[in-house]
């Protein structure tokens, strides 16, 4: 089981230079069933990373990208009257599928977003008053730009709550950039990648995970986060406890990436940026959530 | 400790009705305007609040400040003395408001609004305020929580139950402090004089009308509590003032300077043994029990046996008194005395001065002269009343002759005019009579509708003989009390009346309460607190060793209050912790000190980099301890007791190269 955690890293690496931390963030948000967000400016790979990483995992792709005319049916499909069977039809729109990149997410209206958001949610569609349930496995991979640029819809606080992790790519270093230049950039290689394992196997790999003890001295750790995020001032308001669930599963997640059948509080700690970045306001707007989040695990003794 | 958040609507509420609260606890002691502008300025700052308005600024707030003050100056005539101070202090508080904005400001706020809570007791310190204050004392100490907390979003009810929970915790400390901290003989700071007015009692000079007036208060003069039986109501004679000058309508006292001779006494039959509680009345006499042989400390007795204090009784005082019912004052009587006896303004009132020249021309005896005046009130038609007509240009005259119904002051003065005019030395005696048991507690209470005048005549070999006229008009007045007696009852107020047993039940259940108040709380001074401490602790204690008791007593209480605190806070480090622990000494020696916020991987791989010749110890310390901690291993499992055991001969094998 570890030998295929390491290869789908390996093989993502490949294509994503230089870009460990954030492969391996990437991976623990869908071994923990969660839909992800990557925030960045265009161009930082967030497009690339996403439709790696359904490669890898053999998972069916879909791509949506999301500009201001997009419709909810575009992305969930629409009943069309069929003539020679006299009754609706549904066509499944792109939705239907294991792995969907949402591309530049904040770039649709509000009504659209929140259709997505909503069969994030639930894993369903429901048209006419029939439900179809999507494909398993089933995740979002989102992608958005940083909402001070212009002619964005910045997602709401709520929705911005129902994905597992946001991470960010940031800029590559001299030496991966030097890789990245003298290649022709990883889109070709894309091509001829081959999947590491199959989707059965990335279910396997999600039961598993939630198997991954975690003991009550780590409990204690994690609720003494969550009671300082709701005394702290520094917080417009405290972290929730979806929120909470949503931090022991990226480090039972994490822990099961490093090979460990066991939480331990540095697992939390790898994890929380990600986990809580979009959760917790700061009250003051100041500080970026990456600095908030280092203030937070200073401020909370491991018990 | 975290920075306050900026205070919101919450903390305003708060702040608001603790304010309420002590503004309505003033409003009876402060002129209502101000009442009302502190209505219209809270309302403001809601408002405010409510609806994000704008803060006035500072060229309105200013000439607002000023014309408080102004205000204050025109309605008490000045900015200093108890009422102006209180009610300045006030008025600035309630502007304040209009520039409480964050939680500095709050916090000052909540100072003054104690400081303005605790001067209602400058006004009043009944039992009722004092409990009452603590209603807008729990407030300002929910909405200092509020404040300080750095949650903000607590419910309100958590801080009123934190705030109640606060004050109850401090009653242990209270209670140390009352009854220890040293009480010092007299008041420690003076109370401005106008703190005195408005206290009700018997003046120093008597007219028609004054004590029917004073009748129509219920309000307490003293309480007396006897070491024997209650004497019967027709012996409850309390001695006041004693009027000798008349002045047309007016009797006064005798000058102090005048050389008068002690009158003597002498005493027969048993003694009465009762302690006095006097409610201030700003007049420096004190009232005894007809006739004093001993004199309470301070105070001394005047020729006529007036007995007087050096100060005016300002503040509540309880004195001892002994007195003998059966008694002969005055043995001999004086030129001078007896010429102050008689002394008349002779103009007026013909009709008396010519009755009262017949009687000593028919009747040569004084005694006789005296029953000839009785019988005359008990047998003409004399009516015993609270609401006496005014009299006319003499009024002795249109009093005996004319309109015959009277209150206890006209038949003392008429009747002391009467003798005098008949030659007979006379003087009036204002003081208190009868007074109204209560049975809870058994003691007496003796209010201003019990006020009184009878008069005093001097006999050959009898000396000064108490002639009460009243009693020749209404002698249930004496019997059972003022409230049988007069034909007008219901003008009597409702406290002093026998028409409401129930009301009259419960006020006297009351009564006891705010006696024993009285007795034990605000009468707490210096000798009961010898008393008690003497009581509790044997004869020995001195009132220099009250201090240090004060000091240990409250060290060990604290001491007390900590370890309750603490007991749960007790660090139990259970045996991986603390073998760890060891650990984490051992490189903390060299400096190596692991944060809090550090896991142990971290910590060890950090501490590897410092220490590369020991990686392997270190981390397999670190990876053990992590394991044994976080691992699902349980405790009570072999493995776990054999990895432990390990892990303690690892950190003991330990050393630092």
């Amino acid at each position: 089981m570890q030998n295929k955690i390491n290869t789908i890293i390996a093989k993502t690496s490949k294509i994503i230079l230089g870009k460990e931390q954030q492969i391996k963030l990437a991976l623990a948000c869908i071994l923990a069933r969660g839909h992800l967000l990557i925030e960045d400016l265009p161009g930082m790979g967030k497009t690339t990373l996403a439709h790696t990483l359904a490669q890898v995992l053999g998972l069916q792709f879909q791509r949506v990208q999301f500009t201001s005319d997009l419709l909810p049916a575009d992305i969930l499909g629409v009943s069309v009257y069929d003539r020679n069977e006299a009754a609706f039809k549904f066509h499944p729109g792109p939705v239907f599928t294991n792995v969907l990149l949402a591309d530049e997410i904040n770039r649709a209206t509000p009504k659209t977003q929140s259709a997505l958001l909503e069969v994030m949610e639930e894993a369903q569609v429901t048209i006419d008053a029939v439900t179809h349930l999507l494909p398993q496995p089933f995740f979002v991979i989102a992608t958005q730009n940083p909402s001070s640029q212009i002619g964005t819809f910045a997602l709401p606080e709520s929705q911005l709550d129902r994905f597992l992790m946001r991470i960010t790519l940031d800029y590559p270093d001299a030496q991966s950039e030097r890789r990245l230049l003298q290649s022709n950039g990883g889109r070709e290689q894309l091509a001829h990648l081959s999947p590491a394992i199959t989707s059965n196997e990335l279910l396997e790999l999600q039961l598993a995970c939630q198997q991954i003890h975690v003991s009550d001295a780590l409990l204690d750790y994690l609720q003494a986060i969550l009671k300082y995020s709701r005394e702290a001032t520094q917080f417009t308001s405290g972290l929730s406890p979806r929120a909470g669930l949503s931090l022991k599963q990226c480090a039972q997640a994490w822990a099961m990436i490093h090979g460990r059948d066991h939480v331990i509080p540095e697992d939390i700690q790898a994890i929380l940026s990600s986990v809580v970045g979009h959760r917790l306001l700061n009250s003051s707007h100041l500080e970026n959530s990456t600095e908030t989040v280092a203030a937070l695990i200073r401020a909370v003794a491991i018990p | 400790m975290q920075a306050p958040s900026q205070p919101r609507m919450p903390h305003l509420l708060w702040l608001l009705f603790a304010l309420s609260c002590t503004f309505g606890l003033h409003a009876f002691n402060l002129h209502y305007w101000i009442s009302i502008a502190f209505a219209g300025l809270a309302i403001w700052r809601y408002l405010i609040e409510k609806y994000q308005w704008p803060y006035p600024p500072l060229w309105l707030r200013l000439p607002m400040t000023i014309l408080g003050g102004v205000a204050v100056l025109g309605t008490y005539g000045s900015l200093f003395g108890r009422d102006a101070s209180v009610a300045l202090f006030a008025v600035m508080i309630a502007l304040k408001l209009l520039e409480t904005r964050n939680a500095r400001d709050y916090i000052v706020m909540i100072m003054l609004g104690y400081f303005l809570t605790i001067n209602t007791l400058l006004f009043s310190q009944a039992m009722w305020v004092s409990f009452a204050i603590l209603l807008p004392i729990m407030a300002l100490t929910a909405c200092l929580i509020a404040v300080s907390h750095p949650n903000a979003t607590l419910p309100w009810a958590t801080q009123a139950k934190l705030s109640g929970k606060l004050l109850l915790q401090s009653v242990p400390i209270m209670l140390v402090l009352f009854v220890l901290f040293p009480r010092i003989p007299g008041p420690i700071w003076g109370i401005p004089h106008d703190a005195y007015k408005g206290m009700t009692g018997l003046s120093d000079s008597m007219e028609f009308g004054t004590i029917s007036d004073l009748s129509l208060s219920s309000k307490i003069a003293f309480r007396a509590e006897f070491q024997s039986a209650i004497p019967d109501n027709s012996a409850l004679y309390w001695r006041g003032p004693v009027l000798w000058h008349q002045e047309g309508r007016r009797w006064r006292m005798t000058s102090d300077t005048l050389p008068l001779k002690q009158e003597s006494l002498e005493v027969f039959g048993s003694r009465v043994d009762y302690t006095i509680t006097l409610e201030p009345h700003n007049k420096n006499w004190l009232l005894l029990l007809d006739m004093p042989i001993a004199l309470p400390a301070d105070a001394y007795a005047k020729h006529d046996l007036q007995i007087l204090t050096k100060q005016p009784v300002r503040t509540r005082i309880r004195y001892a008194g002994q007195a003998h019912p059966q008694y002969k004052l005055g043995q001999t009587l004086g030129e001078r005395e007896r010429t102050l006896a008689l002394q008349l303004l002779e103009d007026e009132n013909p009709k008396t001065l010519q009755l009262a020249a017949q009687w000593r021309k028919d009747l040569a005896a004084p005694l006789d002269i005296v029953n000839a005046a009785l019988r005359m009130f008990r047998e003409q038609e004399f009516i015993y009343t609270l609401a006496p007509p005014r009299l006319g240009e003499n009024p002795v005259d249109d009093f005996l002759f004319n309109i015959r119904r009277g209150f206890c002051e006209h038949y003392a003065s008429s009747f002391v005019y009467l003798m005098r005019a008949a030659g007979v030395p006379a003087r009036i005696v204002t003081g208190y009579q009868g007074g109204e048991i209560n049975p809870n507690g058994n003691y007496l209470i003796v209010r201003q509708s019990d006020a009184h005048a009878w008069a005093e005549v001097w006999l050959k070999d009898k000396g000064w003989v108490r002639v009460d006229p009243t009693s020749a008009v209404a002698p249930n007045r004496i019997e059972y009390g003022i409230s049988n007696s007069v034909s007008d009852a219901n003008l009597l107020p409702i406290l002093a009346r026998q028409d409401y047993p129930i009301l009259k039940k419960l006020y006297l259940n009351w009564d006891a309460i705010n006696n024993g108040w009285n007795q034990w709380v605000l009468g707490y001074d210096e000798q009961k607190q010898l008393q008690l401490l003497k009581k509790l602790l044997g004869e020995k204690i001195a009132w220099g060793d009250i201090g240090l008791l004060l000091m240990s007593v409250l060290i060990g209480l604290m001491l007390v209050i900590s370890y309750l605190l603490l007991r749960n806070k007790t660090i139990i480090l259970d045996p991986l912790r603390k073998t760890y622990q060891q650990f984490l000494s051992k490189l903390g020696k060299i400096g190596l000190v692991k944060a809090n916020h550090e896991g142990a991987i971290e910590f060890g791989e950090r501490a590897a980099q410092r220490l590369p010749e020991q990686v392997s110890e270190i981390e397999a310390i670190s990876r053990l301890y992590s394991d044994l901690q976080y691992a699902s291993l349980d405790k009570t499992d072999n493995r776990h007791q054999t990895a432990l055991q390990l892990l303690k001969q690892l950190v003991k094998n330990f050393k630092i190269n």
